[in-house]
């Protein structure tokens, strides 16, 4: 397992590498520089001149890219061109709300889903069978933002239930030691405030674990399916135990494996949804960060911020990895 | 069923039960005290003179005050830190008497040495700081600076030559070169007077350049100790999250009515409308044309007009032929149907242009300004008394990928102008380009022969729109007008008001005779707040106080 560990670790070196050198390609590929992003209509060729001579962006892009380097592997992003911060201190600050979305959605996804799938399963050809395929489909194919614009008009602004922007009422008073404010709120006792950041993160986590639910919801359903049919379980039924224990023992423990691959490549892949979904509730994270990044060309914020969501989706694969060896002794990490 | 799957399935069915029934009624509502603001973004940094973004200035405006202010609501120019000014008759020294008794936040007194050390610490700004993208405003008004960085205007090109305080109460700008739209521009936020103690203290200017060139603060100034005199004071900020300012107990005039007002940065448009929607928020900006009906049908909200200040227009490169021709460019002008596009795609918050300066703007010329009303025929007339055969070939440029104030859907502008064009004697050959880069760079490199193109002003002043455009000779318009040149020179070194004031309007006129541009519209953009908002007075410029506001929960 160690071993297996290992070279996973080591296999990141070529993957960052390449990775640096797309992201750096791709993004002076973008028409448009932070000069005439920051001025508009006053970008006059002399202050681009100026400005792209200051950020030495009149160099070779090889220079460019070395100097790059150079600073990266020193772990210093860089300061943003448009907020003259660290990117590493902006990163500190943002990531802590993309996870806590993150963990919200898929525990909303992985509550609803899983339960779901399986007794779409265990009710194979009948009406909740069908429903919950129909359902799932819209939840695959309705667009995040769409939903999420609904769910904040039904629930915050008709009903007035829920808060629509933002991680926590800005009236209440409330420290932030670990910048996760939901573990805030519990680790210093303050819980109207735990409570308040739950309350913020109900309805972004429901738009963002809508597409996960649905495919988990549907690999549960084909990997519960496959399994009850296994010869092992009619052996189990064979010598007349009892339907729970077969269902929970040997139909669901096995129909979990496929399903918790899918779980952490989802897990990894809420990330891109993260920036429709933190733009539409105004949650500071890492998503609307780099997508205004990219719309004001901020070179370094794009540089760091990708390379560092590349590294958080490298490592979540990893432990999806060593999590399956666990789960499953039969397969060897060798 | 397995167990595991009833119980998952029991607590999910419960969380989302317990969600709908017990959070019912939480609806956010500030106290009448607070008032909060949504923000399309955070500041860069609470320092005037290192910025010049709107969500910036929006802050720096509550803290700092400059020496002249702005009547609310207008660009008339009126006493604030100073309670009189007066030009020498050369125009180069203007002599400020300064207002008694006032105090920065940190308790330094206001005094003649205070204002010099803001203009000497402006002056002196350090290489990284004088780049335009930091220091776009004193760049633009000043021009230059004491030591420049290699490349950056020196102390040649700079308007402001010293400061002189003549006791404590009296400061002395001397200045290079007659300018008296100068004064104008220290209405703006960005020459607010700070403390100089704070300066100091907090190493305003302090900071490191990093390897990509981007200059990074590390003095705590412009982030946590931004000191002014003005009604509010910062209290916290929490970039992403919320920036707080609290009345300030000692301002020397009318106190606050607001305990604090929080600006939250929401980017979303549809997301600022909804938090208003919800309560979450009291007020935004910037609010989308298609959302206005919202706002107005809704009986808790309200919308708010900010007089227009930009123009949208119709540009001209007189370089190309046949533009060099007047004739062709009143036919041009004939053939616009300017009215519909105005009347089609501004919802309502567009007025037809009939000439560059936006109507609050000082010089805007009230009368005998020629009038280019749509008439096909007379277009037609026109390019045959030019000598040329209808159709004549145009190439129309027009912008992709951007919605400004001025045009918030070039695409549509451009159809319905080439559509009228070609009634009137023209075929329109259409360019387009991605706005940035290439179509700012065809248009401001002479590449683009007729384009759509605006200007929303910087400050309230004219020649912060008719000098910038057609004060000397630009490869954008290919044209080179002494007459109007030195019109333009003359109308911005005049100091008597009266005088520049008919001098504008000479030139606004001149303007509009030459037709370097077909300007169609002043578009006013909206702000939005809850119906018991009270007190908030829209500005052109954008220079718009929270102290006078009120809110009643």
């Amino acid at each position: 397992m160690l071993r297996f560990i290992i070279r996973r670790l080591f296999l990141l070196v070529p993957i960052l590498v390449g990775l640096s050198i797309l992201i750096f390609l791709w993004i002076r590929a973008l028409p448009g520089s932070p000069a005439q992003a920051l001025l508009g209509e006053r970008a006059t060729p002399a202050a681009i001149t100026q400005i792209r001579h200051q950020y030495g962006l009149d160099k070779p892009l090889y220079v460019q890219y070395l100097r790059y380097v150079d600073t990266t592997a020193h772990g210093n992003f860089g300061t943003s061109i448009v907020s003259r911060r660290p990117v590493t201190t902006e990163l500190r600050e943002r990531f802590p709300a993309t996870v806590e979305l993150s963990v919200a959605a898929m525990l909303f996804a992985m509550s609803l889903g899983i339960p779901l799938g399986f007794l779409a399963a265990k009710r194979y050809g009948t009406i909740f069978d069908h429903v919950s395929l129909v359902g799932s489909l819209i939840g695959v194919s309705t667009p995040i933002f769409f939903l999420a614009l609904v769910l904040k008009y039904v629930f915050a602004v008709r009903l007035g239930w829920l808060p629509s922007i933002g991680r926590q009422d800005v009236l209440l008073d409330a420290s932030h030691p670990t910048n996760f404010y939901v573990l805030d709120g519990l680790v210093t006792g303050n819980w109207s405030a735990a409570w308040d950041a739950t309350k913020h993160l109900i309805l972004p986590a429901i738009a963002l674990g809508s597409i996960p639910l649905a495919i988990i919801a549907r690999s549960t359903r084909a990997a519960a399916l496959d399994v009850q049919n296994e010869d092992y379980v009619r052996t189990a039924r064979a010598k007349g135990l009892p339907p729970r224990t077969v269902d929970s023992r040997h139909i669901f423990r096995n129909a979990m494996l496929p399903v918790s691959t899918i779980i952490g490549l989802q897990t990894g892949l809420l990330l891109s949804g993260a920036v429709l979904t933190e733009t539409v509730f105004a949650l500071p994270g890492i998503g609307s960060w780099l997508a205004n990044a990219i719309f004001n060309r901020d070179y370094p914020v794009i540089q760091g911020g990708i390379l560092f969501t590349a590294l958080v989706f490298v490592f979540v694969n990893l432990l999806v990895d060593i999590s399956y060896g666990i789960i499953n002794p039969r397969i060897r990490l060798s | 069923m397995s167990k595991f799957v009833k119980v998952s399935l029991v607590l999910a069915i419960a969380a989302l039960v317990t969600v709908a029934a017990g959070v019912a009624a939480i609806r956010s509502t500030a106290a009448s005290d607070t008032l909060v603001f949504g923000a399309a973004a955070d500041p860069v940094i609470i320092d005037g003179a290192l910025v010049s973004d709107g969500e910036s200035l929006r802050v720096i405006d509550q803290i700092f005050e400059g020496l002249v202010g702005l009547k609310p609501g207008t660009t008339v120019i009126v006493p604030k830190l100073a309670t009189s000014y007066a030009a020498s008759k050369n125009g180069l020294a203007w002599t400020f008497k300064l207002r008694k008794g006032v105090k920065f936040q940190d308790g330094t007194p206001f005094n003649g040495q205070a204002v010099c050390a803001n203009f000497d610490r402006w002056y002196s700004f350090p290489g990284p700081l004088q780049d335009q993208a930091v220091t776009y405003y004193w760049n633009t008004v000043f021009g230059g600076f004491k030591h420049p960085a290699t490349g950056n205007p020196g102390p040649d090109k700079s308007l402001y030559k010293g400061c002189k305080a003549l006791g404590q109460y009296t400061a002395r700008i001397i200045l290079s070169r007659r300018s008296s739209s100068f004064l104008g521009a220290l209405a703006l936020t960005n020459f607010g007077i700070a403390s100089p103690t704070a300066l100091k203290k907090y190493q305003a200017d302090a900071g490191t350049v990093d390897s990509d060139g981007v200059f990074h603060p590390t003095g705590t100034f412009g982030t946590q100790n931004p000191i002014g005199t003005g009604p509010y004071k910062l209290k916290s900020w929490k970039v992403g999250d919320k920036l707080e300012i609290d009345a300030n107990p000692t301002y020397w005039g009318a106190k606050a009515k607001l305990k604090r007002i929080i600006f939250r940065p929401i980017a979303d448009n549809a997301a600022r409308l909804q938090a208003l929607q919800t309560g979450e928020i009291q007020g935004y900006d910037l609010v989308a044309p298609q959302d206005i009906a919202t706002i107005k049908n809704s009986g808790k909200l309200k919308a708010l007009d900010r007089p227009a200040f930009n123009v949208g227009y119709v540009g001209i490169n007189q370089a190309i032929p046949p533009m060099n021709n007047l004739l062709v460019r009143q036919a041009l002008a004939y053939g616009l149907d300017r009215k519909s596009v105005v009347d089609s795609f501004y919802a309502g918050r567009g007025q037809v242009a009939d000439q560059f300066l936006p109507p609050l703007v000082v010089g805007f010329a009230k009368k005998g300004v020629p009038q280019y009303t749509f008439n096909p025929e007379k277009s037609i007339a026109l390019l045959k008394q030019a000598g040329l055969t209808p159709p004549v070939k145009i190439e129309f440029w027009y912008p992709t990928s951007v919605s400004r104030p001025y045009m918030p859907d070039p695409s549509r502008n451009f159809q319905a102008f080439s559509a009228s064009l070609s009634k009137a004697g023209f075929q329109v050959v259409p360019r387009s380009a991605p706005w940035r880069p290439d179509y700012l760079g065809a248009t401001q490199s002479g590449k683009a022969q007729v384009f759509l193109l605006g200007w929303t002003g910087d400050f309230g002043d004219p020649a912060n729109f008719l000098n910038v455009h057609f004060g000397s000779k630009t490869d954008q318009f290919g044209f080179d007008n002494p007459k109007l040149f030195d019109l333009l020179t003359r109308a911005d070194s005049e100091t008597n008001i009266a005088k520049r004031t008919a001098l504008y309007q000479q030139a606004s006129i001149q303007v509009m005779k030459f037709l370097p541009v077909v300007p169609y519209v002043h578009s006013k953009p909206a702000l939005a707040f809850q119906k018991n908002v009270q007190g908030y007075a829209p500005s052109p410029v954008s220079l718009e106080s929270f102290a006078t506001v009120s809110y009643s929960s």
